[in-house]
Order: structure tokens, then C-alpha cells, then sequence
């Protein structure tokens, strides 16, 4: 295997664990991540505890690993907000072509506009900071890139000879859509989902640590980084390990993600 | 040309008053309760005619459409509403904080461009295929890091590590030198790799290898002849993630305590002050479509070749 395969197969497997302590993080740790030990608070790294301890004597190895719950299933539904709807549009745009092209075109351009942190700022105004409302709001900033890759996928699939074919030998547009236009415009979009899933645990994290997201003592990975915070003078292993387990995650998903925009061309 | 200019322009102009309107459908249509949020709270003792009153100090009881058109004017003519928090003009506010911003946003842009240039240009000019690997592996890094873990671990390893950098107190210059860094990071990496992958472009094309011929040195034809060329696909990503310097300015000045239009837009979320989010959304929109706007209006200046086209 050469070094390319082996820092892929190095990202699957820090995606794999991530997703393995989402599911079964008892496998992983015994500890409590909500209920703490006072007597063991703020010690290093090492021995019983393999990231240390909190100000409360909570295991920071169990709350990063119950964590992944909810920064995952965040991602997932942000990435499936944006995937939905942006496919939608771009669909929508790409195959109906003309005015309605060019309305929803506009409109995506008018999101481009607007960064994502911002966008994603306006929803939460809307719907109120939670869990749930973060994930979505995340995934509302991303329906512009969907929106746009889907449209162009879409428009160069319509002109290829085959799709002509298929219409050329009595196929009805919903079908030949369904059957030769999506399957064949998918490879990219499956890239930048992927691409997508690494920023929204980014975006995820970050609305966490303003505040916006799970309650405390919920262990959401940007929350924890934020109740580090008051120790950075004696405690770095608070804030600097959990944000390690964030960038490694989201690494993998980046190189994962340009692995499949590779194989497909 | 002038009609390019016209077009441009009116395209821009077009995008903003979308950007302004889709905002505004969100943020005030939409909710249309954000009053309500704020003097609803029992311990304030309102009865629902006084917020009423209220209601109709802020919108003036006029229809949905009328409130729209006076936002839109009030907007053109340089008057942004009130503050549902503090009562006080947005545009007050948004003055107030706007040079804190603007001086952290400007050095921490010219700070990515040099990180880029630095970047791309020590991948290019290094002969070891490993150095150019592991250069040109750093963009996707920096975009992997979450900003506020950034500034974080940066006040940690040099105010508290290494005492380089004040917690408290400090110069003005030195106050700024971490939230800049923490900034320009994240920014820098898309210009990188478009700086990158544009730089190996050029240098696959004829002329270098002719220029080489003459005599010309590694170095001299990096510099005088593939960075010239090279220079317009990172203009362009520059002028895209130009607009990310005020969301990044948000997750920047709280980390650092900053006051500034970041710090403005997190208290507008917390306090649900729509009035004020709307304008902080506009100025962005503004900000990202001007900058795109010069950015497609410098093509022709930087390249010649674009001057024949339309």
C-alpha cells in the first residue's frame, strides 16, 4: 500500500471510530460523562483517565466519546438539509432550464452571498438555539453549494448522447431523469456531502461554543471546548484535546471526500 | 467596456436588493414577533394593549408591504431602524463597532494573502516532492480547524506558555496580533490551493520552458513570469472568501473579548434583535458583492487579453 491509500484507509478509520463511539461509546469507556468524581477534578491526562479530568471530575475521554452522538447526528441532518433541498433546487433548475432556471439561480446566488456562519445566525434567530435548530440551520448554509453542483451536474448529463437516446427511444422526461440523469450526475454530489459532513461538525461545533446549541452539561464537542476555556492557564488538556478529536474527524472526512471526487469524473 | 461596467453593476445592485429582501423576509416577516420575545416576559408586567403600543411605536402599524418598502428606503437613505434591544439606532451601533472590525478584518486579509503566497511559492519552488507534498497538504488542514479552538490554543501557547503575548493589558498592536492570526488562518487556505493549482498550470504551459531556454533562473521565472499569471484565479478566490472575514470576525472577537461587528451580531442572536441582524446581513451581502464586483472589474486592468472581450 503507498503513502496516498494509507492516509485514506487512515481517515475510514477515523471516521469509523468516531461513528463506533456515536453507537457504542460504553465499548469504548466506562465512565460517566455527565456524573463526575470531585475528588479526581483537573487531573492530567494519563493513567485512569486518557484525556484527564474536568473542574466537576467528569472523564474528558467519556464526554468526547458520548460527544459523538451529538455532533454526528447533528452533521447527518445538517448534511441532509442541505442535500434535500439543495438537490432539489438544482434539479429543479437545471431540467426545467429558462425562467425558473434563472429565478432559482439567482436566488442561490443571493445565499452565496451571504456567509455561512451568518446564514446559519438568521435561522437560529428564527427558530431558536437548540440541537436540532443548529443541525438545520447548518444545513441551510449549505444548500447553495448543493443547489449550484446539482444544477451543472444535471446540465452536462441532459447534453450527453445517451440521455438523448433515451429520449430519442420514447422515454418520458420524469423517467429518463430518474434513470440516466441522477445516477450519473451523483458522484460529485456524493464528494461534496462528504465534504459537507466534515464542515458542518466544524459549523456544529462552533455554534455549540457560542452558545447556540446542546444545553450543559450536554457533552457536545464545541461546548466542551467553551467549558475549557476558564482553565486554559492550568489546564490545557480541556480545551486541546477535544479540539483534536474535532480536526482529525473533520481531516478524514476532507480526504475522504476528495478521494470520491476522484474516482469519479 | 462601459456597458460591461453598467452590467456588472446593475447585476451587483440586483443581488443585494435580493439579499436585503430575503433577509428581510426571514428575519422581520417571518418572526414578526421578535417585540413580543423581548416584553412578553412577565416580570415586566405589560399587558397585551401595551404591547400593542409597543408593536406600533417599532412598525407604526402599517401593512406587511408598506413596513417593507420604509425598511427598504430607510436602508438606502443611510437609516438602518432601531435596535429592539437597546432602543438606539443601528446605525449608531453598527458605526461603533464597524472600525474595530474593519482593523482586524484588514490586517487578518492581508495576513491570508501573505500566508497563501508564502505557501504556494515555497511549494512551487521546493525540489523535494515530499516538502511540496506536505506544503501543499497544509491548506486542507487550516480549513479542518475550528476557528475558536484556534484562538484558543494560540492564547494558550503564547500568553500562557510562553508570556509572548499579554492575557490583559498589552499594546493596541499587540492586542491585535492573536485574533489576527486566528483570523487570517482559515482565510488563507482556499487561496492557497487556488494559488497552488494555478501556479502548476501556468508553469505547464510553453512559454516557460522557452523563458528557461533563454537562461532565465527557477527563482526568475517563479517570480518575474508564472506569478503574474497566476495571480487572477486567487483574485478570485480572494474576493469570495472576503466575505468570510466578518463571520469569522464573530467566533474572533468573542474568543479574544473583542468589541466589533462580530461581537454585535452575537448579541443581536442572544437578544433575537432582528433589527440589527438584518443589517449586519446586508452589510455583509454589500460587503461580498462589492468586493466581487472590483474583483471582476480588475480582470481586464490585470489581464490585457480581457480587454477585447465584452
Amino acid at each position: 500500500m503507498n503513502r496516498v491509500g494509507l492516509g485514506l484507509a487512515a481517515a475510514w478509520l477515523v471516521i469509523a471510530v468516531a461513528l463506533l463511539w456515536a453507537v457504542v461509546p460504553g465499548l469504548f469507556t466506562g465512565y460517566d460523562p455527565i456524573a463526575g468524581v470531585p475528588a479526581e477534578k483537573l487531573r492530567p491526562p494519563g493513567g485512569p483517565h486518557l484525556f484527564g479530568t474536568d473542574p466537576v471530575g467528569r472523564d474528558l475521554f467519556a464526554r468526547v466519546v458520548h460527544g459523538s452522538a451529538h455532533s454526528l447526528s447533528g452533521a447527518f441532518t445538517a448534511v441532509a438539509v442541505g442535500l434535500l433541498l439543495g438537490t432539489l433546487l438544482g434539479v429543479l433548475a437545471g431540467s426545467a432550464g429558462g425562467l425558473a432556471d434563472d429565478a432559482i439561480m439567482r436566488l442561490v446566488d443571493v445565499l452565496l452571498s451571504v456567509p455561512g456562519l451568518l446564514l446559519a445566525l438568521t435561522v437560529i434567530i428564527l427558530l431558536g438555539p437548540g440541537t436540532v435548530n443548529v443541525a438545520i440551520a447548518v444545513g441551510v448554509g449549505s444548500v447553495a453549494a448543493f443547489a449550484r453542483l446539482t444544477r451543472s451536474e444535471v446540465v452536462r448529463v441532459r447534453r450527453t448522447d445517451y440521455v438523448e437516446a433515451a429520449f430519442g427511444s420514447g422515454g418520458r422526461y420524469p423517467a429518463v431523469l430518474w434513470r440516466h440523469v441522477l445516477p450519473n450526475s451523483l458522484g460529485p454530489v456524493v464528494a461534496l456531502a462528504a465534504l459537507q459532513f466534515g464542515l458542518a461538525i466544524l459549523a456544529i461545533s462552533t455554534l455549540g461554543f457560542l452558545g447556540y446549541g446542546a444545553e450543559p452539561p450536554t457533552p457536545e464537542w464545541g461546548l466542551l471546548i467553551a467549558e475549557g476555556r476558564n482553565y486554559l492557564a492550568t489546564s490545557w488538556w480541556l480545551t486541546t484535546l477535544p479540539g483534536a478529536v474535532v480536526v482529525a474527524v473533520v481531516l478524514a472526512a476532507g480526504r475522504i471526500s476528495r478521494s470520491i471526487g476522484k474516482d469519479t469524473p | 467596456m462601459t456597458r460591461y461596467v453598467m452590467f456588472r453593476a446593475g447585476q451587483a445592485v440586483l443581488v443585494l436588493w435580493a439579499a436585503f429582501t430575503a433577509a428581510y423576509v426571514l428575519l422581520r416577516l417571518l418572526p414578526g414577533d421578535s417585540i413580543l420575545i423581548k416584553f412578553q416576559n412577565p416580570e415586566l408586567g405589560l399587558s397585551p394593549q401595551q404591547i400593542a403600543e409597543i408593536r406600533a411605536h417599532y412598525d407604526g402599524g402599517a401593512s406587511a408591504l408598506a413596513t417593507y418598502l420604509d425598511t427598504l428606503s430607510g436602508f438606502l437613505r443611510g437609516s438602518l431602524g432601531y435596535s429592539i434591544d437597546t432602543g438606539t439606532p443601528v446605525t449608531e451601533r453598527l458605526a461603533e463597532a464597524l472600525p474595530e472590525t474593519a482593523k482586524l478584518a484588514s490586517a487578518g486579509f492581508g495576513l491570508a494573502v501573505l500566508i497563501a503566497v508564502a505557501i504556494a511559492f515555497a511549494a512551487a519552488s521546493s525540489r523535494s516532492s515530499w516538502i511540496r507534498g506536505a506544503l501543499l497538504s497544509v491548506p486542507s488542514l487550516f480549513v479542518s480547524v475550528p476557528v475558536f479552538w484556534l484562538g484558543i490554543l494560540l492564547i494558550q501557547v503564547f500568553s500562557f506558555r510562553l508570556g509572548l503575548v499579554p492575557v490583559i493589558g498589552g499594546s493596541a498592536a499587540q492586542q491585535l496580533i492573536l485574533p489576527v492570526l486566528t483570523l487570517a488562518v482559515p482565510i488563507s487556505a482556499p487561496i492557497a490551493q487556488v494559488l497552488a493549482r494555478a501556479v502548476d498550470q501556468v508553469r505547464a504551459q510553453p512559454f516557460v520552458p522557452v523563458v528557461a531556454a533563454k537562461g532565465a533562473s527557477r527563482q526568475w521565472i517563479l517570480w518575474r513570469h508564472v506569478a503574474r499569471n497566476a495571480t487572477l484565479p486567487a483574485l478570485t478566490m480572494a474576493g469570495l472568501v472576503f466575505g468570510e472575514l466578518i463571520a469569522g470576525s464573530v467566533v474572533t472577537e468573542t474568543v479574544f473579548g473583542r468589541n466589533g461587528i462580530g461581537r454585535l451580531t452575537e448579541q443581536a442572536v442572544n437578544a433575537q434583535d432582528t433589527p440589527v441582524m438584518l443589517a449586519v446581513v446586508v452589510l455583509a451581502a454589500v460587503v461580498f458583492v462589492l468586493v466581487n464586483l472590483v474583483v471582476d472589474l480588475l480582470y481586464p486592468v490585470l489581464d490585457p487579453r480581457l480587454k477585447a472581450a465584452p
